[in-house]
């Protein structure tokens, strides 16, 4: 009895570590495939229109809405120590380095990711994938690696407009409503942010995120069971697995970027 | 055809505003000086304690912002701090005998170098070192210092 | 006109076989004319038999720019041949040491009971899994033996039938029938409407030619893939189920359509089915497969004819034979009387 939860443990392990090999040689597979990306360079704007154009409404308002309880809950906070003039800091700061990144790439995977992996179980389902390999186009390069490249370009720009839009719905609330000093606002808020320190490092892990993001999403939609339960299973997991995946490596980028 | 065509501009458009949000966090969220680093000119000047002085923290006089530290270095021979600062190229008339504070911004901020202009006729150049230092205030310290002149009183 | 020179300069010119039902148009083809001088057979509107066809085929000369599928010529008499295949899906034994020969120019059906491991004999004839043991040989090229490129090579002179159509759903069905010209040649923008146009007459869909995929009946989506199948003019086609889930009229719609695309364009075809009537009625040889190997083979008469116990119950499908109707199971009455599950 003990030997065969011994073994179903082992059996979990290695099927575990198959599925993390499958996906890496997926990923070398599509990242490989760039130069289809560089013939056919149309194939890449249809994708950064799936995930970039078609986020933008979602990531824009979130943006504002975070941006603006940010304002609230910071103005509430400062005012404790008399430092409502560093609201503008606070905000940005919160905003450029993790808030913007994170969110945008959970917005992201929610809105996104799901449909691409959707899309791909489907096309795995209805044996489309199968019949462009029949019609010698490899689906890897030719589905795979612009909606790679898609999401890695867009999650970025993302990124920037939801910390873009944040810094304004926090200046609304701060110095619109609450009536913060408008010239302290922004001079605190140029003198503290960094550009290196804080605004190149919130770009490179929205970067980051971009590929775990579309990475895991085309996986699951392409290691995906064939069948309607398989592939909304797998969409499930999709959002699920880069949700944590995205939290657990932005703990690791901000040690390694803001801890020493 | 004409779907294709709007999917470009639409994509056009979505990077456009990508690209000006990040101006937008670039030029005025934060403190991108674009030619900051490299202009300007190098003064040094020793402290027998910085304090907590950070690299790019700004150098003042008369509380504007005139330059920024470029490095916090440490001189095992004397045992003091080095700090190398870095005065943008239009100010060239800082006196030879020139005061250099390490000041706290607030009880609780940032510190920075203020400068307060001697009365000399000679300027520093590139490579100046300023000899007239005072050193950053430890709050620890003071309120040390503070309770034992109270006690000393009282006592 | 690159692919066509290319990848059918062996075969002859597509003689356009009258129609045998008056319904359908006659298959177009890709050739040009000068193509069809240097063939020389002008026999284009000749009847012409399957054993005529191979004949004519092995007459072809193999001329100076063609000559790197000269094995192909003096192979042309089988042009798939499966020798010792044996395929295992973890420890299920799927093939057995299976040996098949299709010829070239006739329509060969393989029949067998669902899961008998029908469509996964024709993913291992594309390449598109590899077996076990035992080779493959497809126009004298042996499948496992090429590399990427050279099965994409050999994939290009195949064209497969899915079961579900697998038509690509954000496209039209122009685009659909277009996109494996796109992808392999240059033909400038008005040769290829005039081809696809042509190939969507074959099936009887011109008109259908803006529609989605999601606004066509399951027999018409069928009948866009087959289309999209023979663009590029493959020697092999591979039909996956082409009957399953279909209404009478599209099923004999579908037939016809096999039967015509293979012997006017001189394809080869091979034919996965489990519906035994329909398949035999237009089969020139059939195979019936059963627990990973061949039980029987021959023409539809001598199917019909043949008197074994497993054959019999497929082909009349009887319900208990061979083939139990029960799952392997204990007694039942022992398995009632274990009272706990």
């Amino acid at each position: 009895m003990r030997l065969n939860a011994l073994a179903r443990l082992g059996c979990t392990g290695l099927d575990a570590l198959e599925r993390l090999g499958r996906a890496h040689l997926l990923f070398v597979r599509s990242v490989l495939g760039i130069g289809e990306i560089l013939r056919r360079p149309r194939l890449l704007w249809a994708q950064i229109f799936n995930v970039g154009v078609l986020s933008l409404l979602i990531v824009g308002i979130s943006g504002l809405f975070v941006g603006m309880v940010l304002g609230l809950q910071g103005y509430y906070v400062l005012a404790q120590f008399g430092a409502e003039q560093s609201l503008g800091v606070m905000v940005a700061t919160s905003l450029v380095r993790e808030l913007g990144p994170v969110v945008t790439a959970l917005l992201v995977a929610g809105r996104a990711g799901s449909s691409l992996t959707a899309e791909i179980g489907l096309m795995k389902a209805t044996e489309q994938l199968s019949a462009l390999e029949m019609m010698a186009v490899d689906p890897v390069r030719r589905i795979l690696t612009p909606r790679l490249f898609g999401g890695i370009l867009a999650m970025p720009l993302l990124a920037a407009i939801f910390s873009a839009v944040g810094v304004l719905g926090g200046y609304f609330v701060g110095v619109g409503l609450l009536g913060v000093d408008d010239g302290a606002f922004w001079s605190q808020m140029q003198a503290k942010v960094d550009f290196e320190e804080d605004i190149l490092n919130g770009l490179i892990k929205s970067l980051a995120f971009g590929v775990i993001v579309t990475w895991v999403a085309l996986f699951q939609g392409y290691d995906s069971v064939p069948t309607a339960a398989g592939v909304s299973s797998a969409t499930t997991r999709s959002v699920v697995h880069a949700a944590l995946i995205v939290l657990g490596v932005d703990f690791v980028l901000t040690a390694l970027m803001f801890g020493g | 055809m004409d779907k294709r065509h709007q999917i470009e501009v639409m994509v056009g458009a979505f990077m456009a505003v990508g690209i000006l949000a990040l101006f937008f966090l670039a030029m005025s969220v934060s403190n991108l000086n674009l030619n900051a680093s490299t202009e300007g000119y190098r003064l040094t000047a020793r402290f027998s304690n910085a304090g907590s002085l950070k690299v790019r923290a700004p150098v003042t006089m008369a509380g504007v912002r005139i330059g920024r530290v470029e490095a916090v270095g440490f001189d095992k021979a004397t045992y003091e701090a080095i700090v190398t600062l870095r005065i943008d190229a239009g100010i060239d008339t800082i006196p030879d005998d020139t005061f250099a504070n390490i000041f706290t911004a607030g009880l609780l901020g940032e510190q920075y170098v203020g400068l307060e202009p001697g009365g000399s006729q000679d300027y520093l150049h590139d490579g100046g070192q300023i000899t007239n230092t005072q050193s950053a205030l430890i709050l620890e310290q003071m309120i040390g210092q503070f309770l034992f002149k109270k006690a000393g009183e009282s006592g | 006109m690159q692919m066509a020179g290319n990848v059918h300069a062996w075969r002859l010119d597509a003689p356009l076989s009258p129609p045998q039902n008056g319904q359908l148009s006659p298959l177009p083809s890709n050739r040009t004319p000068e193509r069809r001088n240097h063939d020389g057979t002008g026999r284009m509107d000749g009847e012409i038999t399957p054993t005529l066809l191979q004949n004519t085929q092995s007459d072809v000369p193999v001329s100076g720019s063609h000559t790197s599928h000269a094995e192909i010529v003096t192979d042309a008499e089988v042009l798939v041949c499966v020798r010792g295949l044996t395929f295992r899906r973890g420890s299920h034994l799927i093939f057995d040491d299976l040996n098949l020969d299709i010829r070239s120019g006739s329509v060969t059906a393989i029949l067998g009971q669902s899961g008998s491991g029908k469509t996964t004999l024709l993913k291992l004839i594309t390449g598109q899994l590899r077996p076990d043991a035992g080779t493959i040989t497809v126009a004298g090229e042996d499948v496992q033996q090429l590399d990427k490129a050279g099965l994409f090579r050999l994939r290009r002179r195949m064209g497969m039938l899915f079961q579900s159509g697998a038509l690509l759903t954000d496209l039209t069905v122009f685009e659909n029938v277009a996109y494996p010209l796109r992808e392999h040649t240059d033909l400038s923008p008005s040769m290829l409407r005039k081809l696809v146009l042509l190939k969507l007459e074959a099936v009887g869909l011109r008109g259908a030619r803006d529609l989605l995929p999601h606004e066509l009946s399951g027999g018409m989506a069928r009948r866009v893939a087959l289309a999209r199948a023979i663009a590029l003019d493959p020697l092999l086609l591979l039909y996956d189920e082409p009957f399953t889930g279909q209404d009478p009229i599209s099923m004999g719609m579908l037939m016809t359509l096999i039967r015509q695309l293979n012997d006017a364009a001189g394809l080869t075809s091979i034919l996965v089915s489990h519906d035994v009537q329909e398949t035999a009625s237009i089969a020139d040889l059939l195979y019936v497969i059963s627990e990973g190997r061949i039980i029987a083979h021959g023409t539809p008469a001598e199917i019909a004819a043949d008197p074994s116990e497993e054959v019999r119950q497929f082909m009349d499908g009887l319900p208990d034979g061979p083939m139990h109707f029960h799952y392997p199971a204990p007694a039942l009455q022992d398995d009632l009387l274990r009272g706990t599950a």
